[in-house]
């Protein structure tokens, strides 16, 4: 197990976010968050990357407890990568990636010939290595994304925590992204995604936490957690889930929509 | 497809920019109502090693040894001190408009020389009560604005211009009540900022605190860059952001307050500078911090000369940056839109 969270709460002062949250994620799996807006998905991420203290519970790495963990050792543990942003000052892109070496390196140290080999293996990973020295400001949403996701990969941590990550893509983007991250998953990375979109989330991930009122409602395969009740109940909303090429794909659409087009 | 522009790699500029730091201390060191030729700089700083024959006059030696080159060597150290802490803070409260008077170094600085100029201290006392009172002005803005609630950047901002507008007016009040004749004048001078009257004393004392701030801040430079990404996402990648910060501040904010009780209020540089580096070597602080040094200290140095050389009397530095310092950043900033 390589990423258990157990009986986790957390409230911000009276208000009570998270409630009992239990769910683990292994090596090589792929598992997607899914829940409305202010749900605490963001919340729970705080709480596993060691951001915040829940109040109850407890989230361990490969057995250790992250709040028994150093910030260096975490990060060589687990990575985050965040909804592309623009920082203020326009760093190249290899620089980036470089910053995810840090963990690596000694309080007054810079980065090395040897970091700097990780992160161009990083680079070439992605297969963003024609990108090095745009400036990161520079870049398309797609590329700035996979940018961090390049420096996770060099920050050496093997489980990778991604908030929304195809949020702010378009269609191709989105779906390359999902592909990159689902062949990352293959290869021994434990992932952990928040999405808004049931559909991808089944088409990609080998396992589902649905968060609703702070609470799991589900933890559970794609199968299990696609269906009409349970994502229905989910977002308040009647949805039809239909079922395409023998279930290989679901598709989830309003269940009214004859009598909205009329 | 975009095209990047084209630097001169990190090296070539730092080489260009050691080289340029050279000839302006010796262009420096000629300059001057009394000239000092290169053969006679060269004489003089080798009689100190070697055993040589005086070919200069007792008058060159002593203008050069107690004035000319301290001053010039304090020009050199406020410039890279005033550059370095301008970089660090833009860095760590991820604002590119943060200069090193931005935790109110300078407010407090110029409080407590004005005191000092109010109770007829002598000139090492002014550089030690605008030290000191810079030094606790800034303490006071860290310790209101990491007790501040919410966002801890903005608050320690936000104290810092509350809490530096305190000495402020209290340096106005000491204006008010200081003798019109010779306190005033000396008072208003100081703030405009000068390094006449240099003495190798003064040097020394500067010093100290200077090395003690920059080292640090040359060492932790690769870590800036992680922190101007966010707290939380430095956090993510090992790196303990609430610690950093401080430890940044406190060596920022050592070498601004070493720099402005030796010379007095000098505006702008610690912002243009830093910007002015990004242009040449980017924006990672490995290459930014050492090249902002560099380029601080020629500038400063220059700037030095001019207001030394320019008129028969001699024109406060910190007037001088602002002349130049404002209409350069306002060309920097309209001069292309692009962000690189």
């Amino acid at each position: 197990m390589s990423i258990m969270t157990e009986n986790l709460c957390f409230s911000y002062g009276e208000k009570d976010v998270l409630n009992n949250i239990s769910f683990s994620a292994e090596y090589g799996q792929f598992l997607s968050v899914l829940g409305p807006n202010g749900v605490g998905k963001s919340t729970l991420f705080r709480c596993m990357l060691g951001l915040l203290t829940p109040t109850k519970g407890s989230t361990s790495i490969d057995g250790k407890p992250v709040a028994d963990m150093s910030a260096t050792q975490l990060a060589q543990r687990i990575a985050y990568i965040p909804q592309s942003h623009n920082p203020v000052f326009n760093f190249s892109v290899f620089d980036m990636v470089l910053m995810g070496t840090t963990a690596q390196l000694g309080s007054f140290e810079s980065p090395k010939k040897e970091q700097t080999i990780q992160a161009e293996a990083a680079l070439e990973r992605l297969g963003i290595t024609h990108l090095k020295d745009r400036g990161y400001g520079n870049i398309s949403g797609g590329e700035r994304q996979l940018t961090l996701i390049a420096r996770a990969i060099a920050q050496q941590a093997r489980i990778l925590v991604m908030d929304e990550p195809s949020a702010s893509l378009d269609f191709g983007n989105r779906i390359r992204l999902m592909q990159t991250v689902r062949a990352l998953a293959k290869d021994e990375y434990a992932i952990i995604q928040s999405t808004h979109d049931p559909d991808q989330a089944f088409l990609y991930s080998d396992k589902i936490l649905a968060l609703h009122n702070g609470e799991v409602l589900i933890w559970g395969s794609p199968q299990e957690t696609v269906c009409d009740s349970l994502i229905s109940k989910l977002y308040g909303t009647d949805i039809e889930v239909c079922s395409l090429r023998g279930d290989d794909i679901r598709v989830c659409v309003p269940a009214n929509i004859k009598k909205i087009r009329k | 497809m975009f095209k990047e522009k084209k630097r001169i790699s990190y090296s070539g500029v730092i080489a260009i920019l050691s080289v340029a730091l050279i000839v302006v201390i010796i262009g420096s060191v000629a300059l001057g109502r009394y000239p000092i030729s290169i053969k006679e700089l060269a004489g003089i700083i080798g009689s100190k090693i070697f055993d040589i024959e005086p070919f200069w006059t007792k008058t060159q030696e002593s203008l050069l040894l107690n004035h000319r080159l301290p001053r010039i060597i304090l020009a050199c150290l406020v410039g890279c001190c005033l550059s370095a802490a301008g970089a660090s803070y833009q860095g760590i409260f991820q604002n590119p408009m943060a200069s090193p008077d931005i935790l109110g170094a300078s407010q407090g600085a110029g409080f407590g020389a004005a005191l000092a100029i109010l109770l007829h201290l002598s000139g090492s006392m002014i550089i030690v009560f605008s030290f000191t009172f810079s030094m606790l002005t800034v303490a006071i803005v860290i310790y209101t604005g990491t007790r501040a609630k919410g966002k801890r950047v903005l608050g320690l901002i936000l104290a810092g211009i509350m809490i530096g507008s305190l000495p402020y007016s209290g340096t106005s009040f000491i204006k008010l009540v200081a003798d019109p004749e010779d306190q005033l004048p000396a008072i208003t001078y100081w703030l405009m900022g000068s390094l006449n009257g240099t003495a190798p004393k003064d040097v020394l004392l500067a010093l100290v605190p200077m090395c003690i701030g920059l080292v640090p801040l040359f060492l932790l430079r690769w870590r800036i860059n992680i922190l101007t990404l966010g707290d939380e996402e430095a956090q993510t990648m090992g790196v303990n952001a609430k610690r950093l910060r401080i430890i940044v501040i406190l060596c920022a904010t050592l070498i601004t307050a070493a720099s402005v009780s030796v010379s007095g209020l000098i505006g702008w540089v610690g912002l243009v500078i830093p910007h002015l580096t990004r242009r040449m070597v980017g924006h990672n602080y490995k290459h930014l911090m050492p090249a902002s040094m560099l380029f601080g200290a020629i500038f400063l140095l220059l700037v030095d000369d001019v207001s030394r050389n320019l008129l028969a009397t001699e024109i406060p530095i910190g007037i001088l940056t602002s002349f130049i310092g404002a209409p350069f950043f306002i060309y920097l900033i309209t001069r292309d839109g692009e962000r690189n």
